[in-house]
């Protein structure tokens, strides 16, 4: 892995020192290239931006005149509406429970699912045992058939164990696919014997070189899978709508139907408040994939190997 | 090469515990009440339950229903798989090339990944909108009135256009990744041979993507097949009368709102039946890939 790595920083400034001069001569590929990438991010951009410009301005308006292009001005009524308005039958849910809520999904979620892996994948990579192939093709086995598959029989299942409305339920059943495992066992095959055989002359026992040297090396690889888990979980829309039918359990992605039902009836739509909830639900994960842009790239890219 | 492993009786079963309980509880257990209940009729966990044989199978097959999403089921999932391969390889091959802004390039597309595919279908409605959406007025123009949730194909067209645009940044990520791996060997080596940019891509620069591209085939697949639930969800507006929706959705919906689940069930079983031979087909293809490596 660190081979790579160099190769690719090396690659791409040489990539950036060499070929300069020649392409004057093909000025037009530059500006080619200029304008596809713009196309592409007004198209993936745009959208987004005209969601959020709309969200600020009075649904009535929005309802007469279409969606929006430029500033309202009812950012901070229609957002503080949408955080603390208590809505839902019970009257309970606030956007602020919500967003609690998909915090508790998505951390529990990755972190759940780090551990679970980590422990799994070394017990694979690091121990010969009569049953280690087995494990391994039924570990394999869950990445073959997703959630959605078997979404009703995996509801019977929760729901004869008690466990619809907490948030176990929620969490738990998400984390039995095993995707977090193969990155740790592909990582792991990539640390060199040598690392095991000294940690053998020292006398550590499996668990210490596991607890001292494996977690300490696969730290950014952690914080990689920690970044895409908390996405995905974060993310979560079929399962948490079939999970929670207690509102105080809602989290925002499935606030987001709730919304969509409440539009329908309406004569006129609360749009802007709709658009404020979608926002709020794409803030957190947008914001962790590019502060740790770099890392969770690496990480997302790991997988193909 | 041979790992240097430890030896010891219960350590490894102990490590492994927590992640085959999970899997024997919430997903071997369901998988087997999943079979099981394709051959009952009624619902097994109330008691009077029939044993049917095949007949979940055969009715659920036989529909005209279940033909008619599985085709737009295959249409979409080809398409959309196809759209977002070949504009986020279209993207990453110019944000490979230039010097100055890639970064912020890299920025702004890859930003959708982050969104949740309801959050895009939410989005979507809204563009989409009979009253308020300024992609309907903008086709308006040139003389097309899309009704989005009336009309069975503009609704269709709804969905791959949102499902698409969710899934090009994945593809743009992976696709300039790769592209920055080719080593400057090879591309000063290809440049000296070749000198039109649009051949050296086709013949040396797309080649070595091959495996990329295969990958990014096979999760826009499945992609395309399960987790655009959240989007479909979102623009049926929770009344799927006459508008599209795909197998994922249709088992949710018989099992759910229907209370089929014998029918649920055959229709789940066919869909795992679906992914194991495309993962078996993946399989094939990866071995072939091997030599090139």
């Amino acid at each position: 892995m660190a081979t790579t790595e160099l190769d690719q920083t090396g690659t791409t400034t040489a990539a950036r020192a060499k070929p300069a001069p020649s392409r004057k001569s093909f000025g037009g590929v530059r500006i080619y290239d200029h304008v596809v990438l713009w196309l592409g991010v007004f198209l993936m951009m745009g959208p987004l931006v005209v969601a959020f410009t709309t969200s600020s301005f009075d649904h009535v308006l929005i309802h007469r005149q279409g969606m929006q292009f430029g500033w309202g001005g009812q950012f901070a009524e229609t957002y503080s509406t949408v955080l603390n308005q208590q809505g839902g039958f019970t009257g309970e849910v606030t956007g602020w429970l919500m967003t609690k809520n998909s915090f508790i999904l998505g951390i529990g979620f990755a972190v759940g699912k780090i551990v679970i892996s980590m422990l799994a994948a070394y017990a694979i990579v690091y121990f010969r045992f009569p049953f280690a192939t087995a494990a391994f093709w039924i570990i394999f086995l869950t990445l073959l058939l997703p959630l959605e598959v078997r979404i009703l029989p995996s509801y019977e299942v929760v729901q004869q164990l008690g466990l619809v409305n907490t948030y176990t339920g929620l969490i738990v059943p998400l984390i039995a696919s095993a995707t977090g495992t193969f990155f740790f066992r592909q990582f792991f095959k990539s640390i060199p014997n040598e690392l095991l055989e000294a940690a053998r002359i020292d006398g550590a026992n499996a668990w210490r070189f596991l607890i001292d040297i494996l977690v300490p090396l696969s730290k950014t690889m952690m914080a990689a899978i920690f970044i895409i888990m908390f996405v995905v979980g974060w993310n979560q829309y079929l399962w948490p709508t079939l999970m929670t039918t207690d509102e105080t359990y809602f989290t925002l992605v499935r606030g987001i139907k709730q919304v969509m039902q409440s539009m329908i009836g309406a004569d006129i739509p609360k749009y802007n408040e709709a658009l404020a909830m979608a926002m709020l639900a794409m803030v957190p994960p947008v914001a962790i994939i590019l502060i740790f842009q770099r890392m969770f790239i690496k990480g997302l890219v790991e997988q193909e190997k | 090469m041979e790992k240097s492993q430890f030896q010891n009786p219960w350590f490894p079963y102990l490590l492994l515990l927590p992640q085959m309980g999970i899997i024997a509880v919430f997903f071997l257990w369901p998988a087997a009440e999943a079979i099981k209940s394709s051959f009952y009729l009624e619902d097994p966990f109330f008691g009077n339950a029939t044993f049917v044989g095949l007949d979940n199978y055969r009715d659920a097959l036989s529909a005209s229903d279940y033909k008619r999403t599985a085709w737009f089921t295959a249409i979409f999932t080809v398409l959309v798989s196809v759209l977002s391969l070949a504009l986020g390889l279209m993207l990453a091959v110019s944000a490979d090339r230039v010097l100055r802004g890639q970064s912020t390039y890299k920025t702004l597309l890859m930003w959708v990944y982050a969104i949740a595919p309801p959050v895009a279908g939410l989005i979507g409605v809204m563009l989409f909108d009979q009253h308020i959406g300024p992609l309907v007025d903008f086709v308006a123009i040139f003389g097309w009135e899309m009704r989005v949730g009336v009309n069975y194909w503009d609704t269709g067209l709804a969905m791959i256009i949102v499902s698409t645009w969710k899934q090009v940044p994945y593809c743009f990520i992976f696709f300039l990744s790769g592209l920055q791996s080719i080593p400057t060997s090879v591309k000063e080596a290809a440049k000296v041979d070749c000198r039109s940019e649009t051949r050296r891509f086709w013949s040396i620069t797309f080649p070595l993507l091959a495996p990329t591209t295969f990958f990014l085939m096979i999760l826009n697949i499945t992609y395309a097949m399960f987790e655009t639930f959240g989007t479909i969800d979102l623009i049926v507006k929770d009344q799927p009368g006459n508008s599209p929706v795909t197998l994922v959705y249709k088992v949710y919906r018989d099992g759910f709102r229907g209370n089929d689940l014998g029918g649920s069930s055959a229709q789940s079983v066919i869909l795992m039946i679906i992914v194991l031979l495309l993962t078996i087909v993946q399989f094939r293809l990866i071995e072939k890939r091997v030599h090139y490596n």
